[in-house]
């Protein structure tokens, strides 16, 4: 009997293994029927996806081309670029050599789509001239050395504003971010003890402070909490009308994080990349007079090599549209478009993609 | 000595082997009753497989930091993804604390909203009552989280927290003690106080209900107060499916992620204070997951998920142990 029970078990076993299989292999000629209603695949950082699914979405109303981006993470979009599950990834801080050697469809190479910025932010309802600020104070504030807002330093660089007697309350991001890698490479950059200490990622281990989820946690728990210093990125600070402190810069001045001083960083780092660049660079603390220093790029990855053709000529013509058309409308979410010399080297170097399997 | 209970032992084997026989019997009886019989075997092997597949998956991804880390993951509270150092004990720390601590605060409250709900409300009330504190359960969790930072936060930090601190005196005890900034330990466990009171009240409130009317009825004839009937004839009956409720609420506590990673500070470190931010082993993974790049890192949140797993495992073994205690002893 119980043998019988058993034979009847696998019976059933096997029907629904078939029945599964029909149902997998109808999904799998679904993706082949539909390759004609989305051209391209995408995915990756989440920072950059308000103006990419602009992007996208005046792409194909423009030009009848479809693209699909699944904002999951810089993390993500490199791992599925690796396994060539998408046609392209896009990240907010460039691959590390480890990663470029892991991608499985060869050399990746890196374009800058727009810039980005993180702003300081803070609470003081007693402070109503905004706040100025270095990136070493900055760095010894997230280390826990400066504790008091009426601290020395902080009153050195803000002569005639009166500052209270409060403790200083960090507030960071807890999720892996490529705000928290701006914000941490710019720290490592200007700051030597914040180099020896937490270092530079996605996410560190804070000395001192809170985390909070996501942009809007950390803003969150700024405007409710008096006393509290923070970073967010640019974007969400100015939609959200947070105070933003003004941060010295490498030519001593000290800036507001705005499109245009962000634009400046970007024309002052990218005065010093040649053509043959490959683009994976940072531009924390740029020269150039009126460059916020807490800016950076972020990336779009593509294959050098693209073997399939048709998708190959697609994505070469998205990104040159995007190196002309889309930049311009970049600034009214709040992202700073590229300089326009950087823009045209950007372009030019499309050319260098390889299109079809060429021997 | 040893001839007697052996004795015993046989005569209870075949007493105890007819009901053994009775599905096989009525299985063999029928064609239909057989299907019927394979299906649901199927299904409820299915249950247990795929818990088993989940529980190889997640531990064969964790290895790698398993086996860097070795025992120090448990006990380090390093978390430094630079440098790639891993290690988990804030995070096992503030999931049991939490939890527990969301049962303590829970608990009182949903065994009052049941029996209230069953003993003492009038009929047009209860139905309209009970809905309503079900309801708490359809709430989804991110807006939990939403309520707890706009609403809860700052009334934690402005009323409740200089209360405990200030008017109670509590500030120089090492639990309250510290800064009161708002996301905290006390935060996510009064949020998830509130996110497990359904559970807890509904199994209460229907256990309590299935009392007998006899039950009542006897303890008011030996001249029993209401107040007395309750404590000495209601709830100690009702007892075990009272615990069976908290389990529940323990489990939906153990592995509740994004309210409480929106209220809890999210900060790798053991503090003895409820003031203090904390971490949980569900938080860590929905933080990090996405935006994980290297292989270790990702292998050490699968570890998280393992050890998340276990842990739930263990304490889940503990409550029926004191369940199985609490009906022995109500025998």
């Amino acid at each position: 009997m119980y043998a019988r029970a058993l034979s009847a078990l696998a019976i059933v076993t096997i029907a629904a293994c078939g029945g599964g299989e029909t149902k997998s292999s109808d999904s799998a000629a679904a993706p082949a029927q539909s390759s004609s209603s989305v051209d391209l695949n995408g995915a990756g950082a989440t920072f950059p996806y308000p103006i990419y699914s602009k992007w996208f979405s005046d792409y194909a109303t423009t030009k009848g081309i479809k693209i699909n981006y699944q904002s999951i993470g810089s993390g993500g979009g490199i791992k599925q670029l690796s396994e060539q599950t998408v046609d392209f990834g896009a990240t907010d801080g460039p691959m590390s050599e480890e990663e470029m050697a892991n991608a499985k469809g060869g050399k990746v190479l890196h374009f800058p789509t727009v810039l980005g910025a993180d702003v300081v932010t803070y609470n003081l309802p007693e402070v109503k001239e905004a706040l100025r600020l270095t990136g070493e104070l900055v760095a010894d504030i997230f280390l826990g050395k400066v504790t008091k807002w009426n601290d020395p330093r902080i009153a050195a660089e803000n002569a005639g504003v009166a500052l209270p007697a409060k403790d200083i309350l960090v507030v960071h991001r807890s999720d892996g971010s490529g705000t928290t890698y701006i914000f941490t490479d710019y720290l490592t950059t200007v700051s030597k003890a914040w180099a020896a200490g937490p270092g530079k990622g996605k996410s560190v281990q804070w000395p001192v402070g809170l985390g909070g989820k996501g942009n809007e946690g950390v803003a969150g728990a700024v405007k409710q909490t008096p006393g509290t210093i923070g970073y967010v990125e640019l974007a969400y600070a100015n939609q959200n009308k947070l105070p933003t402190a003004h941060i010295k810069n490498a030519m001593g001045e000290y800036v507001q994080p705005t499109i245009a001083s962000i634009t400046a960083a970007g024309e002052g780092a990218s005065a010093a990349l040649g053509a043959d660049s490959d683009y994976r660079v940072s531009i924390v603390n740029a020269p150039g007079a009126g460059a916020y220093p807490i800016s950076s790029f972020t990336w779009l990855l593509v294959y050098e090599k693209q073997a399939d053709a048709a998708k190959g000529q697609k994505l070469v013509d998205f990104m040159k549209w995007m190196y002309a058309d889309g930049q311009q409308s970049a600034s009214a979410l709040d992202y700073a478009p590229l300089p326009a010399a950087l823009a045209t080297q950007l372009a030019a170097r499309l050319s260098s993609i390889q299109i079809g399997s060429t021997p | 000595m040893t001839q007697p209970s052996q004795g015993s032992v046989m005569g209870g084997a075949p007493s105890g082997a007819p009901p053994a026989t009775v599905p096989g019997a009525i299985a063999g009886s029928s064609p239909g009753d057989r299907v019927y019989r394979v299906i649901t075997t199927a299904f409820a092997w299915a249950v247990p497989l795929l818990l088993a597949l989940i529980t190889l998956e997640v531990v064969l991804a964790a290895w790698p930091a398993f086996r860097t880390f070795g025992f120090d993951f448990l006990t380090s509270s390093e978390w430094d993804e630079v440098r790639g150092n891993f290690g988990a004990a804030p995070m096992i720390y503030g999931t049991v604390v939490s939890s527990v601590l969301a049962l303590i605060l829970a608990t009182p409250l949903a065994l009052g909203v049941a029996i209230f709900l069953s003993e003492f409300a009038p009929s047009w009330l209860r139905q309209p009552v009970a809905f309503l504190v079900d309801l708490l359960a359809a709430i989804p969790s991110v807006v939990y989280g939403l309520w707890g930072i706009f609403v809860l936060l700052p009334v934690l930090r402005e009323k409740v927290m200089p209360f405990l601190a200030t008017t109670l005196g509590l500030g120089n005890t090492p639990f309250f003690s510290g800064p009161a900034y708002g996301p905290s330990m006390l935060a996510a466990s009064v949020i998830l106080a509130i996110m497990v009171l359904p559970y807890i009240s509904a199994v209460s409130r229907e256990v309590l209900m299935a009392v007998p009317r006899s039950q009542r009825e006897a303890a008011m004839a030996l001249g029993a107060t209401k107040w007395e009937m309750i404590r000495d004839a209601v709830v100690p009956y009702a007892r075990s499916g009272i615990v069976g409720g908290i389990i529940l609420g323990l489990g939906r506590a153990l592995g509740e992620t994004m309210a409480v990673t929106m209220l809890i500070g999210n900060r790798h470190e053991i503090s003895s204070s409820l003031f203090a931010p904390g971490y949980t082993l569900a938080s860590v993974i929905a933080n990090e997951f996405a935006e994980a790049t290297t292989a270790l890192h990702t292998s050490t949140l699968m570890a998280c998920g393992a050890v998340l797993l276990a842990v739930t495992l263990v304490v889940n073994v503990i409550a029926r142990w004191l369940v199985w205690q609490v009906s022995r002893e109500g025998r």
